[in-house]
């Protein structure tokens, strides 16, 4: 036994179980991830409709304001997908413009196994579409108010003077992947946080409202704000593809940090946390 | 410590791969059954009818934004039918319109039919509107026509309409499918909204066959497919049940939404 104690490194002390995550959070929390994995493939779908973003009022049919163009072109090779952003071209063949089996490829904007349905129906894709639009916003406005009565925003999202301060070495250590698991959020996740639910989800929002008709004769103040009807379109489609990124690094935190521990704590809202300081600066000091 | 690290590296990749390829939830289509006239579908498609009295109460009778001269820098894009071949547009078309009657008609006290010089001699509306299309791409033109509400007091709307019925000439079926004919509805408040006009006028010149000759309607604040081209025929109905599909349109018929405001 003592040969053994002295191999293996000494076994860690779990931290208290602390609760993490109010049942607000939580609930508004897989809403959310519902939401997004409907929203996201239906959006393609209707993307895939007519797969350019413009910048502006108009698309240019009789001069050129595309920002984002996917197509299929006929080559010297046979048909590829291209896709063009602000002038630059790519060959995307089977992924964009161009994808699907080798002996029979779809020409289409966004590969099938992305969209939702995974063929074309674009009265579907909008059905789907709008319905967990609905569901989303309700979501948002929902966590915005019960994270203001119950003082999570002010809290736990808001960053204070002392996050700022903290943020170098919160990114050094996430860049190391070491995590420090505390009741609190860190200073990374305060800042990313509140830019997806305060910045990234209110513009998704509001430019797929300044889209719609009807809201431009209700608002139209909204194609003021994002320069135009094509320009939220993109806009749309810039903030959506900066919350896949956003969650795809969310993911990749969770599965890091322990993901079973991470799931309970958004399930149940308890959350193991690391032992107290000293331990911990103590391993710390044992791994340099 | 080199351990330590090249193991985090490896987890990260293989972390990254497994949570990226869960965002593939409906990969390979095990979730195209959303798509089937069913349970699923039905309930989703409810959200529509949230939207449609919710716009509503947010637009009132708020007008569809208008834009400069200056902001017209192109053709408007025709979408759809762009050619109708029935016989009997093909019969109008070769004469110029001149043996051309709208009809207005149904849930009406006294139903009508207006040639073009008597639709060109009413008082007339010229508006530069935004076009979006479903496909999600928007053109800016310049439209002149008859206002729908003056044409609705010309014959006298019954109570009892609940709805404006566009038919139209173009026929989108095929031999195999029977005839199709396009047709499209609005509510009577898109109906008496000051913006909704029977256009004859696209640009400054006369309505060409590809935008909708001799007569289309402007809906401003609804998509595209609400724009009904080639119309011969306005209907004042209480319901649709009646007309093809029941849904109120050709493409909604189709699965597309009654309203279309977004």
């Amino acid at each position: 036994m003592p040969l053994t104690g002295s191999l293996s490194p000494a076994p860690r002390q779990p931290g208290p179980l602390v609760r993490r995550h109010a049942l607000w959070t939580r609930a508004t929390h897989w809403s959310w991830a519902l939401c997004i994995a409907f929203l996201v493939p239906s959006g393609l779908q209707i993307f895939n409709a007519h797969p350019v973003l413009y910048w502006g009022q108009e698309s240019g049919f009789g001069y050129d304001n595309a920002v984002l163009r996917i197509m299929a072109v006929e080559t010297p090779a046979g048909l590829r997908g291209r896709t063009e952003i602000l002038g630059h071209g790519f060959d995307t063949t089977g992924l964009l413009g161009l994808s699907g089996p080798a002996e029979r490829p779809q020409s289409r904007g966004f590969p099938a196994w992305s969209t939702l349905p995974s063929y074309r129906d674009l009265g579907t894709g909008r059905v789907i579409h709008f319905f967990f639009a609905w569901l989303l916003a309700a979501t948002l406005a929902l966590w915005f108010l019960g994270s203001l009565l119950n003082g999570h925003l002010r809290r736990d999202i808001l960053p204070r003077p002392r996050d700022l301060r903290a943020l170098p070495a919160d990114i050094a250590s996430h860049a190391r992947l070491r995590f420090h698991r505390a009741a609190e959020y860190g200073a990374l996740q305060k800042l990313s946080y509140g830019a997806v639910l305060g910045i990234v989800l209110p513009v998704i929002v509001l430019t797929g409202l300044t889209m719609s008709p009807t809201m431009n004769a209700a608002w139209p103040w909204l194609l003021d704000l994002f320069g135009g009807r094509q320009s939220a379109r993109t806009l749309h489609f810039v903030a959506a593809f900066l919350l896949l990124a956003f969650l795809a690094v969310h993911l990749l935190m969770v599965l890091l940090a322990g993901p079973l521990n991470e799931l309970r704590a958004m399930i149940t809202g308890w959350y193991r946390t690391d032992p107290p300081a000293p331990a911990a600066m103590k391993g710390r000091d044992h791994d340099r | 410590m080199t351990a330590e690290r090249d193991l985090s590296r490896r987890r990260l990749l293989g972390l990254g791969a497994a949570g990226l390829s869960s965002l593939t939830l409906s990969g390979c289509g095990r979730l195209d059954f959303l798509a089937d006239e069913g349970a699923a579908r039905n309930l989703m498609a409810r959200a529509n009818g949230l939207t449609y009295r919710i716009q509503r109460a947010l637009a009132g009778n708020a007008l569809a934004p208008e834009y400069a001269e200056t902001e017209i820098r192109q053709g408007q894009r025709p979408n759809g039918s762009r050619d109708p071949d029935s016989p009997a547009y093909l019969a109008l078309k070769a004469k110029g319109f001149a043996d051309y009657r709208l009809v207005v008609d149904g849930l009406v006290q006294r139903p009508r039919a207006f040639s073009l010089a008597e639709l060109h001699n009413m008082p007339s509306r010229t508006q530069i509107t935004r076009h979006d299309c479903v496909e999600g791409w928007s053109c800016i033109a310049k439209w002149t026509g008859t206002p729908l509400s003056h044409l609705l007091d010309q014959v006298q709307v019954l109570p009892a309409a609940r709805f404006v019925v566009f038919h139209c000439f173009d026929d989108l079926g095929n031999t195999r499918s029977g005839p199709a004919l396009y047709y499209e509805s609005c509510d009577m408040i898109d109906a008496r909204h000051p913006q909704t006009i029977a256009a004859y006028g696209l640009n400054g010149r006369a309505l060409p066959v590809a935008n909708g000759a001799p007569l289309r309607i402007r809906v401003e604040r609804a998509l595209g497919y609400k724009q009904a081209k080639y119309v011969h025929r306005i209907e004042l109905v209480d319901s649709f049940a009646r007309l093809w599909g029941g849904k109120g349109g050709y493409w909604e018929d189709r699965g597309y939404d009654w309203f279309a405001g977004i």
